[in-house]
């Protein structure tokens, strides 16, 4: 069985290898009409045009070369236009590093790109993720007979270096955050990726494949694999099994598959379990206008929208607490409970990071809000996002900067790339907004709590270790109190890792659901102002 | 200011420092030889199998006793000087005190094995011992085997703990099946099952004659004092129960028995001194209690207890109806108010038991057969409401009470299968009854 087991993380290894191969392998030709269509779209420098049509032109470069020339052009173009003396504005090309390559550079090499990955699509694809996909799913499928008997299995977590800060635990780091910095602002090299999903993308929404497609593909695939792996390491614990089958169904139909097939029918991309604040750009000028053009299914969307914000969210936290967004439903949460599960027990439990992230997190949920206010405020006054209204400042320039500061650099390359550092969860925990405004609802008008069971505790800090969130569980449960924190996604690893039966996550009645005691049950020590307090 | 000095900071006396700083402003040092702070004894196990570090086995953070301003002082009491109230240390430093609290614990039985002394020989109790194990049994290499000798709680434990490292285990247990002084006989059935399920070389009904040793003063093997057979190993275990960790008093004026003989109050026999957790001996035993136990939760509550009597609210120690948890390897084990086994249950107590067809699931309610009143629950796999169960021992309910709101009890996790139909139906089978099961309600769990 372990012998399996190796084979299929050799497989999977192989297809790794060669999907960020591919990343370093890719060859360019620039064809004459792509650069003609390009040009037209992109480009209104006639010296640019010029310069490049030498260089760039029916020439085979390597992704690297022709991000490199595309720059080096651009920089002198720029010079060019700079040194005249009545300076055309409309013909500088904007250069920044988190926007050229991927708004600028990205589009030609993706249509021009001509490697072999390009002309067997779905062989390349079948290379990287099938075999990542399938070595992956060998290699959790042995864990059924290679752990043994049913239940709590966390033998050697704090001994292994993928799982405690390890070199392997640094190693899968660095390449989760090397990816979404690729991801998200070099896409021009994700070009063969991006590819090995085309015929997928194709035939689920009709378009070639973009980075966000990839990204979605291997969000699901992902996902999927790492399911497996919880559905047999907890198998004899069903709320563990039908919250990682309800969240990985949401991930793949609601974020992955309806949108696209919404696409195909003229529609627009709509993921609708995607709530405001979460989804931050729910309330910008271009998604209103764009689902106010769209029709009645647009007009729906929009109304949908701010019902599941306004309504079913708070309604439902009241009844269930936030779990059933963050633990059941979430995108952000569901790749959190199966890519990052292994890397749970690493988030902090002091003290002072709970004061960092009430901190933090409140703070984000703030600028979000601020951010919108502001925009509804250019939207119904009619201004246009990019007129500077205050300080010199554009509305379309603060959703810029939390686009990039909270959309890609945190819920991204930290929130995912520093699972194996920080613990997964770290943007629940530390960043999303909706997490925040759900967290005011689980901790003052909810039927939600963990249940303490009487005086079992132990002290052992299994759930507090466990904890995803670094809520020090163990601290409630050794006193005999509930736990009723607004961080809290309801996942139900502490009560499944408590050895002693102490901890159950339930809905029930408001009163008594924060009960802090002085003595715990099971002593009997009858004080008159103990009782007097409750 | 009054000084408050407790020896030992494990659960009891760390309790005490807590309820005491709660309630005063008193001067307040905790006296520890294991480690400077207070860490989870229970969790140890966990710290060897890897799901913790041992920094995880501590409940409070390091700037906690600063904070509550308790005074933590690392050393070894040697004697007690209780006439001028002086505490001696190993290193020959001295500490006075108003009030004395000995909270000082277990150690483990050893009852005079020839070559219980040898290297790679080791009880599992202190910090000390998983350090003693992370250098003898780091691994299958290093270990080839080892035996443990002594089939309770702490016993499985180890057990559970060197499997985890693969290391073929022999586990030697004096009585006939696991724990049958305490478990009824489908219990500690259920119980050799699981345990030879995990690969465990479970020898029923033996003992051990000697610890032999190899040229470097290492285990080398064990004899088995029935058959005579010779088991090779590394590592032996010793896991035979504990006792009171009292040798530093026993010159003292204090009076000792097994353990620290105190009254309700948790009081000795010298004014200001009190004993607290394991090591504290009733005169008298409480209910059906034992006079020494040796019990996560009874050392916490009487922590609260002396605290109430340190701080001018002279307070008896009380405890309510008898609870316990543990686990076996996979299986959870809960208990409430009293199920003896058949071995040593008293002549009133009947048993009503149900049993899982295929897994490791079961249970048994003792009840009084002339009065039916129900006496206690073990249930195996199944969690159970501590409080709700509080409540109806507190109320002397009736087993048909109790088989009839089960459901209330149930503490397991949202989804998962219940059995209370099953047990119900076996129950009115067996007692020719037509009794219907409640729906689990949540004004009745509340009710006080």
């Amino acid at each position: 069985m372990k012998t399996i087991k190796n084979i299929g993380l050799i497989l999977c290894f192989i297809g790794f290898v060669i999907f960020t191969g591919s990343i370093f392998t890719g060859k360019n030709k620039v064809s004459q009409e792509t650069f003609d269509t390009w040009t037209k779209q992109k480009v209104k420098s006639e010296f640019f045009i010029e310069k490049a049509q030498k260089e760039i032109v029916d020439t085979e470069l390597s992704a690297f070369e022709l991000s490199h020339r595309i720059t080096e052009i651009a920089k002198a173009s720029n010079k060019y236009h700079k040194s005249r003396k009545k300076i055309a504005w409309n013909k500088i090309i904007p250069l920044k590093w988190n926007k050229t390559s991927k708004d600028f550079i990205y589009p030609l090499a993706r249509a021009s790109a001509t490697g072999w990955p390009q002309q067997n699509e779905g062989l390349f694809f079948w290379i990287t993720f099938g075999l990542a996909i399938l070595g992956g799913t060998i290699a959790f499928a042995t864990d059924y007979k290679l752990l043994g008997k049913a239940g709590i299995k966390n033998n050697g977590i704090f001994q292994h270096s993928a799982t405690n800060r390890g070199h392997l635990g640094i190693l899968a780091f660095l390449f989760f955050v090397g990816f979404y910095v690729v991801l998200y602002f070099f896409p021009n090299y994700l070009v063969n990726p991006i590819t090995a999903v085309n015929p997928l993308s194709k035939s689920l929404g009709g378009n070639e494949s973009s980075q966000w497609f990839l990204y979605g593909f291997m969000y699901c695939a992902v996902m999927s694999v790492f399911a497996i792996r919880m559905f047999i390491k907890y198998r004899h614990n069903n709320y563990q099994i039908l919250r990682t089958a309800v969240v990985l169904f949401f991930q793949i139909a609601f974020a992955f598959i309806i949108p696209e097939i919404l696409v195909a029918f003229n529609q627009p991309w709509f993921d609708f379990k995607n709530a405001f604040p979460l989804n931050y750009s729910f309330f910008f000028d271009w998604n209103i206008n764009n689902l106010l053009a769209s029709g009645n299914m647009g007009i729906f969307m929009l109304v949908w929208g701010i019902l599941l914000t306004l309504v079913i969210v708070p309604v439902m936290v009241y009844f269930y607490g936030k779990r059933w967004y963050c633990s059941w439903v979430c995108g952000c949460g569901g790749l959190a409970e199966t890519l990052g599960d292994p890397y749970r027990q690493l988030s902090s439990k002091s003290l002072l990071s709970w004061k960092v992230e009430r901190w933090v997190i409140h703070g984000v949920l703030g600028f979000a809000i601020l951010m919108t206010a502001l925009t509804l405020y250019t939207y119904f006054a009619e201004i246009e996002s990019w007129r500077k209204i205050a300080f010199g400042i554009s509305a379309y320039d603060i959703q810029s900067s939390y686009g990039f500061l909270i959309g890609s650099i945190f819920s991204g390359v930290i929130g995912t790339g520093f699972y194996p550092i920080l613990g997964n969860r770290v943007w629940c925990r530390f960043g999303c907004p909706l997490a925040a405004y759900m967290g005011f609802v689980q901790r003052f008008k909810s039927r939600f709590r963990i249940t303490t069971n009487g005086g079992q505790c132990i002290s052992c800090g299994n759930c507090s270790t466990y904890c995803e969130q670094g809520i020090d569980v163990r601290a409630y449960a050794q006193k005999g109190e509930n736990i009723v924190r607004s961080s809290c996604v309801g996942c139900g690893i502490c009560s499944a890792v408590c050895p002693r039966g102490v901890l159950k996550l339930e809905n029930g009645p408001e009163q008594g659901r924060i009960n802090s005691t002085d003595i715990l049950l099971g002593n009997d020590i009858d004080l008159m102002q103990y009782v007097n307090k409750k | 200011m009054d000084h408050i000095v407790i020896i030992g900071n494990g659960i009891a006396g760390v309790t005490a420092a807590r309820h005491i700083r709660k309630k005063s402003n008193k001067k307040i040092t905790i006296v520890s030889a294991e480690n400077k702070y207070f860490f989870s004894r229970t969790a140890l196990m966990y710290v060897y199998m890897g799901h913790l570090t041992f920094k995880h086995t501590q409940p409070y953070e390091d700037w906690f006793w600063k904070k509550n301003n308790i005074e933590l002082k690392e050393g070894l009491v040697t004697d007690i000087d209780a006439k001028n109230k002086i505490l001696n240390f190993a290193n020959s430093s001295t500490l006075t005190f108003d009030k004395l609290i000995i909270a000082s614990g277990s150690k483990p039985n050893k009852f005079g094995w020839p070559g219980q002394n040898l290297d790679g020989v080791m009880g599992m109790y202190h910090k000390q011992d998983l350090e003693k194990l992370e250098k003898y049994a780091p691994n299958s290499k290093e270990c080839k085997r080892a035996v443990i000798v002594g089939g309770g709680l702490i016993g499985i434990e180890l057990a559970e703990m060197l499997r985890s490292r693969n290391i073929p285990v022999t586990f030697l247990v004096r009585e006939q099946s696991f724990w049958n002084g305490v478990l009824p006989d489908q219990e500690s059935e259920m119980i050799n099952k699981h345990i030879k399920e995990h690969h465990i070389d479970l020898r029923l009904g033996v003992n051990l004659k000697e610890i032999k040793s190899d040229k470097r003063g290492q285990v080398a093997s064990i004899i088995i004092e029935e058959t005579g057979e010779e088991i090779q190993c590394n590592v032996v275990g010793l896991t035979a129960g504990v006792t009171p960790n009292i040798d530093f008093i026993k010159e003292s004026l204090i009076e000792t028995g097994r353990g620290i003989k105190v009254n309700r109050f948790l009081e000795t026999n010298i004014e200001d001194i009190y004993a607290i957790g394991d090591c504290a001996e009733q005169h008298q035993a409480i209910g059906q209690r034992r006079n020494i136990e040796a019990v996560w939760y009874t050392g916490r509550m009487m922590g609260e207890t002396v605290a109430q009597t340190i701080c001018d609210n002279k307070t008896e120690y009380k405890p309510g109806h008898w609870f316990n948890s543990a686990k076996f390897l996979d299986i959870e084990y809960q208990t409430y108010g009293w199920v003896f086994s058949e071995r040593n249950k008293p002549k009133n107590e009947e048993h009503f038991q149900w049993k899982h067809p295929k897994e490791a699931k079961c249970i048994t309610i003792s009840y009084d057969k002339d009065s039916q009143q129900f006496l206690g629950i073990n249930t195996f796999g199944i969690r159970m409401r501590h409080e709700v169960f509080d409540k109806w021992l507190s109320a002397k309910k009736s087993i048909e009470f109790v088989l009839e709101y089960l459901a209330d009890a149930n503490f397991d996790p949202e989804f998962y299968k219940l059995h209370e139909a099953a047990i119900m139906a076996k129950f009115n089978t067996e007692f020719d009854t037509n009794i219907s099961l409640r729906k689990k309600s949540w004004t009745r769990i509340f009710s006080k």
